[in-house]
C-alpha cells in the first residue's frame, strides 16, 4: 500500500494547533484588546519602533515567523478537513490551492523578516 | 413510578428486497414496561405484531455487538437503549448508517470483515516460545498499554458515526483501527510493520479527520479516536525517521 504523504502536513498542522491552543488567545487580549484599549497593557507596547526592534532580534523574527507559518499550516488542514466534512470533493486541486497558498505566504514572511534586517 | 398502559409508537426501517423497490418506515404501536429495552421492544413486534420483521441479536447484555442500530439517528445498541427514554415521543428505528441493508435492520458487514482479517488481528509471537519455555508473560502495567482497546466487541457503531468511513468507504475505519492498535501496542506481538504497511495509508489512520464521533457512541469506551492519534504520531515519527534508521532495525 502506497504510504500516505499526509505526516508533512499533519506535522505542521499539529505544531500550529499546539501553538495557537497555547498564545492564541493571549495574542488576541494583547494585539486586539488589551493594547489598543490600555486594558492592563501600556499603549506604547505596540509602538512603532518597539515592533520594529522586536522583527529585528533574531528571536522576535523567530516568533513571528512560527506564528505566522504555523498558524496558516493549521489554518489550511482545518479548512480542508471541513470542506470534505461537509461533502465538498477535496481532491488534489484544493489541496494544491490550499497548501500552495500556506507555503506562498510562509515564504513571503521569511522573506520579509529577514529584508528587516537587524 | 410504571404507570401500566404505556405504550410508544415505534417508527421501524423495512426493507425486503425481494417485494419493496426502496426502504420504507413501518409505525407499530408497542406495549412496554419501564425496563424494557428497544431490542424487547423489536422482540415483541416479531412476536406478536408482525413476524416478518428482521434484526440481528444474540446476548441482550451489549458483550456480543449484534443489535447496533441507529436509534432516532444515534448509533446504539438495541439492548441497552431503553424505551422510557423515548417516552412519550416517538421512536425511530433505522439499520446502521454507511452499510448496504440486506433485510430491515440487517446490514451487510462483508465490508468490516474483509478489512478486520487485513490487519492481522492476533497476535504475532515477537519470539517464538516453544511449549517447555512456558506463557508469553507480561506485567499488569504492559497490560495497561493496550487493555481498553481490547474490549472492542465489533459492533461497528462507529462505523455508523464516522462520517469518514460514510464518504469513502475505502478507509479503514475506526473499530478495526483501534483493534490494529490493541495488537501494535501489545508487548508480545511483533507484528507492528507487517499492520503499519495498511496504518500508513490513506487508508489507514491518514484517512482519520479527528472528528472523534467514534468515540462518543462507543459502547464499551474503547475510545478509537485516541488509538487512531497515538498512531498518527506513530506514523508521523516513523515517516520521518525512516529515512535516518540504521537498515535492519525495527520501529
Amino acid at each position: 500500500m502506497k504510504r500516505s504523504n499526509e505526516p508533512v502536513f499533519w506535522s505542521l498542522f499539529g505544531a500550529g494547533g499546539m501553538l495557537s491552543a497555547l498564545i492564541g488567545a493571549a495574542l488576541v487580549f494583547v494585539t486586539g484588546i488589551g493594547v489598543p484599549l490600555a486594558l492592563l497593557l501600556s499603549p506604547d507596547l505596540m509602538q512603532y519602533q518597539n515592533m520594529l526592534a522586536f522583527t529585528q532580534h533574531w528571536l522576535g523574527k523567530l516568533v513571528i515567523f512560527a506564528v505566522i507559518a504555523l498558524f496558516l499550516w493549521h489554518a489550511t488542514l482545518r479548512i480542508l478537513l471541513l470542506l470534505h466534512d461537509f461533502g465538498f470533493r477535496t481532491g488534489i486541486g484544493t489541496k494544491f490551492i490550499g497548501n500552495g497558498l500556506a507555503l506562498l505566504c510562509t515564504l513571503a514572511a521569511a522573506y520579509l523578516l529577514l529584508a528587516l534586517g537587524s | 413510578m410504571s404507570d401500566d398502559n404505556k405504550t410508544i409508537e415505534m417508527e421501524v426501517l423495512r426493507y425486503r428486497p425481494e417485494q419493496d423497490r426502496e426502504p420504507f418506515f413501518q409505525t407499530y404501536e408497542v406495549p412496554f414496561e419501564d425496563d424494557w429495552s428497544v431490542l424487547q421492544g423489536l422482540q415483541y413486534i416479531k412476536d406478536d405484531l408482525d413476524s416478518s420483521l428482521s434484526f440481528r441479536w444474540s446476548c441482550r447484555m451489549a458483550i456480543c455487538g449484534s443489535c447496533g442500530m441507529m436509534i432516532d439517528g444515534v448509533p446504539k445498541l438495541g439492548c441497552r437503549t431503553f424505551l422510557r427514554n423515548y417516552h412519550s415521543g416517538k421512536l425511530r428505528v433505522e439499520a446502521l448508517e454507511h452499510f448496504p441493508i440486506e433485510r430491515d435492520l440487517v446490514i451487510v458487514v462483508d465490508d468490516f470483515m474483509e478489512k478486520l482479517a487485513r490487519i492481522k488481528p492476533y497476535l504475532i509471537p515477537k519470539q517464538v516460545r516453544k511449549l517447555e519455555q512456558g506463557e508469553y508473560l507480561q506485567t499488569p502495567g504492559q497490560l495497561e498499554q493496550y487493555r481498553q482497546f481490547s474490549t472492542c466487541i465489533n459492533c461497528m457503531l462507529c462505523y455508523a458515526a464516522c462520517p469518514q468511513y460514510g464518504l469513502n468507504s475505502g478507509f479503514t475505519g475506526p473499530g478495526i483501527l483501534a483493534l490494529m492498535h490493541r495488537y501494535n501496542a501489545d508487548s508480545r506481538d511483533g507484528g507492528r510493520d507487517q499492520r503499519m504497511e495498511l496504518g500508513h495509508s490513506d487508508e489507514g489512520v491518514w484517512g482519520c479527520a479527528a472528528v472523534a464521533y467514534c468515540s462518543e457512541v462507543c459502547p464499551k469506551e474503547v475510545d478509537p479516536a485516541n488509538a487512531i492519534n497515538q498512531n498518527k504520531m506513530g506514523s508521523a515519527i516513523d515517516y520521518f525517521l525512516r529515512f535516518v534508521r540504521p537498515r535492519g532495525a525495527t520501529g
